[in-house]
């Protein structure tokens, strides 16, 4: 691809952005910054505010307060055909009047380009429908839609390229795929890609960074592999796969931190935790279902020492495949989540069986005990 | 039996055939008497072949005023009904302000209306203002009825397009204006042209309230009435059959247009 628009400090930055309809606060103000040639996700259940935020930047949605920066200027004022920022709709918007070359070229005859059949072939090629140019929009399968609508943009060369859940018309098997497409391009054309899902697993594949945004505001922000392994609210705990949280009181805070949880004692290593330490206070302690071994009641013994343990005794367990699912009711949690790799099943380990789960202390992570433990499951205000 | 047979599997085929018979019948005999050469003053028994009435259809002293004057009246109409027409449709989907529920009842009030009773009513109007009845009443009357066929078949075309689809195009560096000529009023565009050809043909043949609203002015229609009360002249029947074929000719090429577009996408 010819890249005509090689912009330096091309970051968008918003600060203090803010959007209200009437009573109802869609977004609170709201600071962030998306580097220039990043792939950055807003990720949040709906009514979060993230569309409504990749709409400001669009231009489609005017900011109550705030300002709206693009590699330095300011585009708060913009309407949305002057900024140089294009948006892929989650239904996609072709033009159904139009054909595909037209459909693509959309954007350049607008801006008085005259010559566009190179660009136009160029482009189509890149989203692999030179084929189709000539078809009309409604002729094409859902993911030839969308590539479309991709190339409808990326053609005008954007400083930016705004995502509104692109995927989520398509079923799963399409799903995987685009997103590897879409991550393909991004890397071969280099512009800035944001990204608003509510699929938190694509959210995790695709961008090189995250925003989970939850009532309004950003919850937090990072790698996905960073917010994953360390989630600082009980929202994107829960909200980015699965976590058993495990409320306990904290008894010593000498090295590492020492709870008092479920009747045992848990450790957990004082930089994993978010929350104030002092002893005596409560504190939620986080374990991803994956990093718990389980282990029948009658082999406690082989257990190595220095081990976070927890018993219990299973009550629900469903076999998927690639892993298999535990349900254990315990002192701890009535429901913790456990999934076992399926390379040597123990067959004892059946509803009903006495266990010891185990894990590794260095994977807990501490959270703040004054949320609510539930928040992400239910969208739910929580402060940070 | 096996005529039963053979009825029973083409019952479909007959009976939209003897529909279709019963539709165009009656244009097939103002085609066929507008080659006869009747005898007397009325147009009403075959005699015998002739091209006369085609060769001058003008012939009968006022037809062709009249026609030229229902035409231009049905042109300004249907332009002003189909402008107003799809900026209510428009407005009424689009925006929300207050009493719009009510306004979009009211808009069907003029077709629920008994035209006589409408016609009546406009010329009581008219008269208490003083309005000076012709052409312009008439073309205000023929606005006011058409105006809601046009708003009912653009408001169906609008409330089923995507208001993404301006969204994106104004994201495509498309100013307001670029949007609304490049994207909204092309897609729009069947359902405007549904009503414009609707109000054209309403206006074109409206004789009930155009009678009680013209004054000394004659319409085509009021041409036809007033003459077959004492003769009904073959130049008639020629305008009709015209008229006929020229709107057939506009559905067969518009036909024609989408089929070789629909081609040419697929091919």
């Amino acid at each position: 691809m010819t890249q005509q628009q090689q912009t330096a400090g091309g970051d968008v930055r918003l600060a203090g952005i803010s959007k209200t309809y009437g009573s109802f606060t869609a977004v609170q103000p709201l600071d962030l910054t998306v580097p220039q040639g990043s792939f950055f996700a807003l990720l949040g259940a709906s009514g979060c505010g993230k569309t409504t935020t990749l709409r400001m930047i669009a231009g489609l949605e005017e900011a109550t307060t705030g300002t709206v920066f693009l590699g330095g200027k300011d585009i708060t004022d913009l309407p949305p055909y002057k900024r140089p920022v294009n948006t892929v709709f989650q239904s996609y918007a072709l033009f159904p009047h139009l054909d595909i070359t037209e459909n693509v070229a959309f954007g350049l005859r607008r801006r008085g380009i005259k010559s566009v059949k190179k660009q136009v072939d160029d482009m189509l090629e890149l989203v692999q429908l030179g084929d189709f140019a000539h078809r009309k929009p409604h002729q094409l399968s859902g993911g030839q839609q969308q590539r479309v609508a991709v190339a409808r943009a990326l053609i005008n060369h954007p400083q930016v390229l705004l995502l509104d859940e692109p995927l989520g018309a398509l079923d799963l098997k399409l799903r995987r795929q685009m997103q590897l497409e879409l991550k393909r391009i991004q890397t071969e054309v280099g512009i800035t890609f944001v990204h608003v899902t509510h699929d938190q697993e694509e959210a995790m594949t695709m961008a090189d960074t995250v925003a989970v945004m939850n009532g309004g505001r950003v919850e937090q922000l990072g790698a996905p592999a960073d917010l994953y392994e360390n989630p600082r609210t009980t929202f994107v705990a829960n909200f980015l796969g699965t976590s058993n949280l495990i409320e306990g009181e904290i008894v010593s805070t000498g090295g590492d931190l020492v709870v008092a949880a479920g009747g045992g004692k848990l450790t957990l290593p004082r930089e994993r935790c978010s929350a104030p330490t002092t002893s005596g206070g409560r504190l939620l302690l986080g374990i991803r279902p994956e990093k718990i071994s389980l282990a029948h009641a009658d082999d406690a013994d082989d257990i190595a020492a220095g081990r976070n343990r927890v018993t219990g005794r299973i009550t629900d367990s469903s076999f998927i495949g690639v892993s298999t699912q535990y349900v254990v009711e315990s002192p701890a949690g009535t429901a913790l989540q456990v999934y076992e790799q399926n390379i040597e099943r123990d067959t004892r380990l059946l509803p009903g069986a006495e266990v010891v789960l185990h894990w590794n202390p260095a994977h807990t992570f501490g959270l703040d005990a004054a949320q609510d433990i539930d928040a992400g499951a239910t969208s739910v205000e929580d402060a940070e | 039996m096996p005529v039963l047979h053979w009825i029973r599997r083409n019952l479909i085929v007959i009976a939209g055939l003897l529909t279709l018979a019963y539709m165009i019948l009656p244009n097939i005999v103002v085609m066929v008497f507008s080659f006869n050469k009747p005898n007397g003053r009325f147009n009403y028994e075959w005699q015998r072949f002739s091209l006369d009435a085609w060769k001058d259809p003008c012939g009968v002293a006022d037809l062709c005023g009249s026609l030229s004057l229902s035409l231009q009246i049905a042109f300004w109409a249907t332009l002003g009904a189909t402008v107003l027409g799809t900026m209510v449709a428009f407005a009424l989907v689009r925006y929300r302000f207050r009493a719009r529920g009510a306004i979009s009842s009211l808009i069907f009030l003029p077709m629920a209306m008994p035209e006589v009773v409408m016609a009546a009513s406009l010329l009581t109007l008219f008269l208490n203002m003083g309005a000076q009845l012709g052409f312009w009443t008439v073309l205000i009357a023929h606005i006011m009825f058409c105006l809601s066929f046009v708003v009912t078949a653009v408001k169906a075309r609008v409330m089923s397009m995507d208001p993404k689809l301006e969204e994106a195009a104004r994201d495509l560096y498309a100013g307001p204006v670029q949007t609304f000529v490049r994207v909204t009023l092309p897609i729009a565009a069947p359902g405007i042209a549904a009503g414009a050809m609707l109000a054209f043909a309403l206006s074109f043949d409206d004789f009930i309230i155009t009678n009680f609203n013209a004054g000394s002015t004659v319409t085509f229609p009021m041409f036809v009435w007033g003459s077959a009360q004492r003769g009904t002249p073959v130049q008639i029947n020629v305008i009709g059959t015209a008229m006929f074929i020229i709107a057939v000719m506009v559905v067969l090429v518009g036909q024609v247009i989408a089929s070789r577009r629909k081609n040419n996408a697929q091919s």
